[in-house]
């Protein structure tokens, strides 16, 4: 039984198709990335799968509910953090926190806020307004954010796109680590222009051809056990082989004969 | 620190130069314009006993632009309950906006002298008559900025609200207000600057006791030195007016 479900959506922005007939379903649990060059329509899909925005044609449910507007269940965060700069860190994670649990006190607001700032080691810094903050430590506010509303599934728009490439490797260990802690199973959709990223994080990965009109690729399974390093990737056949397949699919849009992948693996 | 002890000093050399002009005009070209020493002598009396009330129309400058400014105060006020909602709800619907925007392009830029007739025969007072001329010819920037600031609000803001699903007024109180209070506050800045620039025109048709009223009459007596105080009045409080509130701006964005 899938949890979040896409049948055949198709999106276009005046005469330039941008997505077209994008099926995909995710179990429960599962924590799938879509991995595509930049204008490629990924934020378009997320934003349709996640009910920011409407598709011209196709469907989405989650949990067997069509979707229409962003639900109770669903977090997400973006790719430039989108914190509001007037707020300090505990208040915009405890903004997120009032509306999903309405029959909490202040105190339990404000509680469920410092314990997930802490969790992404922000504790500290929680009096500090975004401007005061670097570029990662947004990211972990906004991911605090995320989790805190203690959400069934998450859509995470190139979270870590804007970071460099040292504090990226940190915090998709703690976006892992999260996730494996939340005690429930968390749904997970992630864009992401990097495949190593999606092999780190993923249990199923699909590449998003170019637009116009892009279209999905089938599902790479990531068979690997985890916590997954990023040594792994470089060393592990499995992991080597996937990103050779994925780069394949990404520069000719065709998914490579296996006995080619056998050979460089 | 030295920099800003140069420009106050230069700003002074500016000042004595204009008065220097001031002085030879009036020696040289129109004999009836008072010098800067005549109109300080014949001013003296409501300088140096501001608070001193002698009539209704004799009142020392301090009174005077006390009751000036509490007139711009009330009608400012009036300008700000009228046009900030007004701005929301022209920034935040389209519909609104192409409903009453040409509207607002034609009311804005009618003079104050053309409105208070129509006050006067509104509420035949001339108290009411000059707070809602006041009040109508401040509020446009407010409801201008107001409208801008509300439009300049990133979708992404607008994607948080909707992520974390706050309610209509929680939207209101913790991203539609802060993300717009700074446009807000410049159109207060001009709103005040409109306000005071209103008043003189208010006072001088409804001959109420203020500064603007105090210079109609002081022309009709012929004390032309006192039309000088009273311009000179009116352009220090509009400085520092302006001052003030660029003060509480500046107070704000930094917040």
């Amino acid at each position: 039984m899938s949890y979040l479900n896409l049948t055949n959506i198709a999106k276009s922005f005046g005469p330039r198709s941008i997505l077209h007939n994008i099926s995909l379903s995710l179990a429960e649990g599962e924590f799938v990335s879509i991995v595509g060059a930049s204008a490629s329509g990924k934020t378009t899909l997320v934003k349709i799968a996640s009910g920011l925005a409407t598709a011209d044609s196709g469907s989405v449910t989650i949990a067997g509910r069509a979707v229409n507007g962003f639900i109770e269940e669903a977090g997400m965060v973006f790719q430039n953090y989108s914190l509001l700069p007037w707020l300090s860190a505990l208040e915009n994670v405890r903004l997120a926190v009032e509306p999903a649990f309405p029959q909490w006190t202040p105190k339990q607001h404000t509680d469920q806020a410092m314990k997930y700032l802490d969790m992404v080691g922000l504790g500290k810094a929680a009096l500090k307004t975004p401007a005061q903050l670097s570029g990662g430590m947004r990211q972990r506010v906004s991911i605090a954010r995320a989790f805190a509303a203690e959400p069934r599934i998450l859509f995470l728009d190139e979270p870590f796109g804007a970071l460099d490439a040292l504090t990226r490797a940190t915090l998709q260990q703690e976006l892992a680590q999260l996730c494996r802690a939340a005690g429930r199973p968390v749904t997970a959709l992630m864009i992401t222009n990097s495949v190593e990223e999606a092999i780190l994080l993923s249990d199923r990965i699909h590449a998003l051809g170019r637009g116009p009109g892009a279209t999905l690729s089938p599902g790479f399974t990531v068979d690997l056990a985890r916590p997954r390093s990023a040594g792994l990737l470089m060393h592990d056949a499995k992991a080597v082989s996937l990103r050779h397949r994925l780069a394949e699919f990404l520069t000719t849009g065709a998914v490579a004969a296996p006995a080619l992948v056998k050979e460089v693996a | 620190m030295k920099k800003s002890i140069v420009s106050i000093l230069l700003s002074f050399v500016g000042i004595f130069l204009v008065l220097g002009l001031w002085a030879a005009i009036s020696a040289n070209v129109a004999p009836d314009l008072p010098s800067p020493l005549r109109t300080w002598e014949e001013s003296r009396l409501y300088i140096m006993e501001p608070w001193q009330k002698r009539g209704e129309m004799d009142q020392g400058i301090g009174l005077m632009t006390a009751y000036s400014l509490l007139r711009v105060a009330k009608g400012f006020a009036l300008a700000l309950l009228i046009g900030t909602p007004l701005g929301f709800l022209l920034g935040s619907s389209p519909l609104f906006f192409r409903m009453f925007d040409p509207t607002i392009q034609i009311l804005r830029p009618i003079s104050p002298l053309a409105w208070l007739p129509l006050g006067l025969i509104l509420f035949r007072q001339s108290e009411p008559a000059a707070l809602f001329t006041i009040a109508l010819c401040s509020m446009w920037p407010t409801v201008v900025n107001t409208m801008q600031g509300v439009r300049a609000i990133p979708q992404d803001y607008h994607n948080v609200a909707k992520v974390l699903r706050l309610s209509p007024w929680r939207k209101f109180t913790k991203i539609m207000l802060p993300a717009t209070l700074p446009y807000m506050f410049s159109g207060y800045r001009l709103s005040l600057g409109i306000a005071w620039l209103v008043i003189v025109a208010a006072e001088m048709l409804t001959g109420t006791p203020g500064v603007g009223g105090f210079l109609w009459q002081e022309y009709n007596s012929l004390i032309y030195s006192h039309i000088l105080l009273c311009i000179l009045t009116i352009g220090i409080v509009g400085f520092i007016l302006n001052r003030l509130m660029g003060f509480a701006e500046t107070r704000l964005r930094a917040a």
